[in-house]
């Protein structure tokens, strides 16, 4: 439709060789702005004001109160965000669409919650090792299954691993309701012993200094090692891969364990330093929000930080009670979350295309 | 044999929603787009659907409603995909969050609309959706109670699916948009308009969706809302699509089976299985299914080649 009538106007569409730095910045710049103004007029559909409604999730996110938690909450939530969409980044990098973000963070919170449980005699750093490497293994193997079958058979990877989503969340609830449900007529999982929490540092849980260290390595990984290019020529191209003699099964078994076990790390996080224990909402949509915080920052780690950042503010800010006073609830929150995308896929247009404006040549 | 044939009777409503939105998804992806906002989609229609019934009681607005607003979700997703060329899987994934929030959010209202209680639709929409049986035909031995008892959605699922079927199959338009979805570049050379076809077929889809939403809160809860009214159905019905072969007659096979999974789990406690893994088995069986698929390979496998890409003339 649009390209008809673009095609008989004497508008072009060409696809744009390179994109300057500043430029792209800008036009992000210029994309979100246009998403607030768009929320803006969501809100305002509602019969509220698009300014109170922005300073009452800025305060709900940011206000410190007398404890000054609310800034260190967003953080917190913004912990996992980053690391999955680490992880996605990585699998998208080599056009794997890892869509089992989420499944992947519930089977490292599951086996990292399985040390907690039982095995919380071990001296406190010791344990904390065994869980993170609990969640790395958990979360890696289901990255590693649908990255097997895909090399071997060509299965489909974005319904596998959209499958695995839902297979791994029935396992939360298999255990919550039976081996590991607290004897003493509680529905649900004890919460961990303090040895298997945590320990905060400056407000937030500990993982933020792993969060740090994790997204300048995947950075450097991706940038200046062997294995890092060999993701990004899988990416391009698979033939070309082949042709230089890469081994691609492996590097694609590689990468998703990788892959996986990152969101794994993200899930051992949740459990041990924010949530105490296992429950079925412990990725609760995070796997996918980091799906689009990776696509959003074009796979770069540094801005998934930046954009973890904003989802952050954006849902701890709504669940605020600066925005229940004005009524709102927190599922504001998600539909902002959805224009915002809107908007910038749709700006991501003219990242890649521009339009020509060329005379018709008279015959 | 009354057990089982309780039992198929049951499954097939429960089947329902699932096959309009593999229909849907069918139609989606049979002219190349692969589109991941189903349950958005669904979820829009569940809203606007019961919205419309509780306010109208009229059946046929309800439906129109659900179709208009599954129809409207999919025509962002088409603006973003076909115009824009974003990539069609992020571009379903925000498709699935705005309409899940946006349906959940207005769905939360008008709960407090109706005094924090679960509004229910009219009594006399209610006795339409209610399970009718036909007069002469529900008395056939079996195949009566089988065939001839079910609400007139579940008959409108079915008759949906089949024609599906007929027009993707058996007209001229059907054609068109079957080669769009194999191959854009051809189908743009042979004078058919690649982004029309697109936008008219993703729109057709995502209006089928909403109708599977609208079943999920009209007749699925005995015309009560739910807070979570879809969950999830979306996401099998994506699958079910390969289950199916990217064939409307086979969905309804599919939508069947999985029907009969999800009230098994009511049936076998004396089975003594947990609940959990109950739930688990569409999942599982989805899984299995793609995995056997992709390793027969064979010619029958039917995913449109141009599944997934978005068509940039330039660029042949």
């Amino acid at each position: 439709m649009f390209r008809n009538k673009l095609g008989t106007s004497r508008f072009y569409i060409v696809k744009k060789t390179e994109v300057s730095y500043v430029n792209s910045l800008a036009l992000s710049f210029i994309s979100l702005l246009c998403a607030l103004f768009i929320g803006g007029l969501f809100i305002l559909c509602l019969g509220k004001n698009p300014f109170t409604v922005y300073a009452a999730i800025i305060e709900g996110a940011y206000k410190s109160a007398r404890t000054g938690s609310y800034v260190f909450k967003t953080i917190g939530y913004a912990i996992p965000l980053v690391i999955t969409s680490l992880g996605v980044s990585l699998a998208f990098k080599m056009k794997f669409w890892n869509i089992g973000a989420e499944g992947q963070m519930i089977g490292g919170a599951i086996l990292a919650s399985y040390f907690a449980l039982f095995h919380a005699d071990m001296p406190h750093w010791i344990l904390m090792i065994v869980m993170l490497l609990a969640g790395i293994v958990g979360g890696g193997v289901l990255g590693i299954v649908p990255a097997y079958f895909k090399c071997k058979f060509g299965t489909n990877e974005t319904l596998f691993t959209l499958m695995l989503n839902y297979i791994a969340l029935s396992f939360i609830t298999y255990f919550k309701d039976g081996p590991w449900s607290e004897t003493r007529g509680f529905p649900g999982i004890a919460k961990f012993a303090e040895n298997a929490r945590l320990d905060v540092l400056g407000g937030v849980h500990i993982g933020w200094i792993l969060t740090i260290i994790l997204v300048i390595s995947v950075f450097l990984y991706m940038r200046y090692t062997k294995q890092g290019y060999e993701i990004s020529v899988i990416g391009d191209s698979l033939n070309t891969a082949r042709y230089a003699g890469m081994n691609v099964n492996r590097i694609i078994i590689r990468t998703m364990f990788i892959s996986g076990a990152l969101c794994g790390i993200a899930g051992m996080l949740q459990v041990s330093g924010i949530e105490h224990t296992l429950g079925e909402d412990i990725a609760g949509g995070r796997g996918f929000t980091a799906i689009i915080i990776a696509w959003l920052s074009r796979l770069n780690p540094f801005i998934c930080v930046v954009f973890s950042m904003l989802f952050a503010t954006l849902t701890q800010g709504c669940s605020g009670s600066a925005m229940l006073k004005l009524g709102l609830s927190p599922e504001v929150a998600e539909i902002l979350q959805g224009l915002i995308l809107f908007v910038i896929l749709a700006f991501d247009f003219f990242m890649q295309y521009k339009l020509v404006y060329r005379r018709r040549e008279q015959a | 044999m009354n057990a089982f044939i309780n039992l198929l009777a049951a499954a097939i409503p429960s089947g329902i929603p699932y096959l309009f939105g593999t229909t849907g998804a069918i139609i989606t992806e049979k002219v190349g787009n692969m589109n991941l906002g189903v349950e958005g989609m669904m979820w829009l229609g569940a809203f606007f659907g019961f919205y419309t019934g509780l306010t109208t009681a009229n059946l046929v607005l309800a439906l129109l409603a659900a179709f208009v607003a599954g129809m409207l979700g999919a025509l962002i997703y088409a603006v973003l995909t076909v115009s824009l060329r974003a990539n069609q899987t992020v571009s379903g994934l925000a498709l699935t969050i705005f309409g899940t929030a946006f349906a959940n959010f207005f769905g939360l209202r008008m709960v407090e609309a109706n005094g924090g209680s679960l509004p229910k639709l009219p009594d006399s929409l209610r006795n339409t959706l209610s399970e009718a049986e036909i007069p002469l035909l529900h008395d056939i031995p079996y195949i009566g109670k089988l065939l001839f008892s079910h609400n007139i959605l579940v008959y409108l699922g079915i008759l949906v699916a089949i024609v599906a079927f007929i027009y993707m199959n058996r007209t001229r338009v059907g054609l068109h948009m079957r080669a769009v979805g194999e191959n854009p570049a051809t189908a743009d050379a042979a004078g058919i308009n690649v982004a029309l076809t697109k936008y008219i077929n993703i729109m057709l889809g995502g209006g089928i969706c909403g109708l599977g939403g609208v079943y999920l809160s009209m007749a699925h809860f005995d015309g009560q809302w739910q807070i979570g009214c879809v969950s999830g159905q979306g996401w099998i019905a994506v699958a079910l699509v390969i289950f199916a072969n990217w064939n409307p007659i086979k969905a309804i096979w599919g939508t069947l089976l999985f029907g009969i999974f999800e009230i098994i789990r009511f049936r076998v406690e004396w089975l003594h299985i947990p609940a959990a893994f109950c739930d688990m088995l569409p999942y599982v069986i989805t899984t299995i299914i793609l995995i056997v698929t992709s390793m027969r390979k064979s010619k029958e496998r039917s995913q449109p080649k141009g599944c997934g890409n978005n068509y940039f003339r330039e660029e042949r």
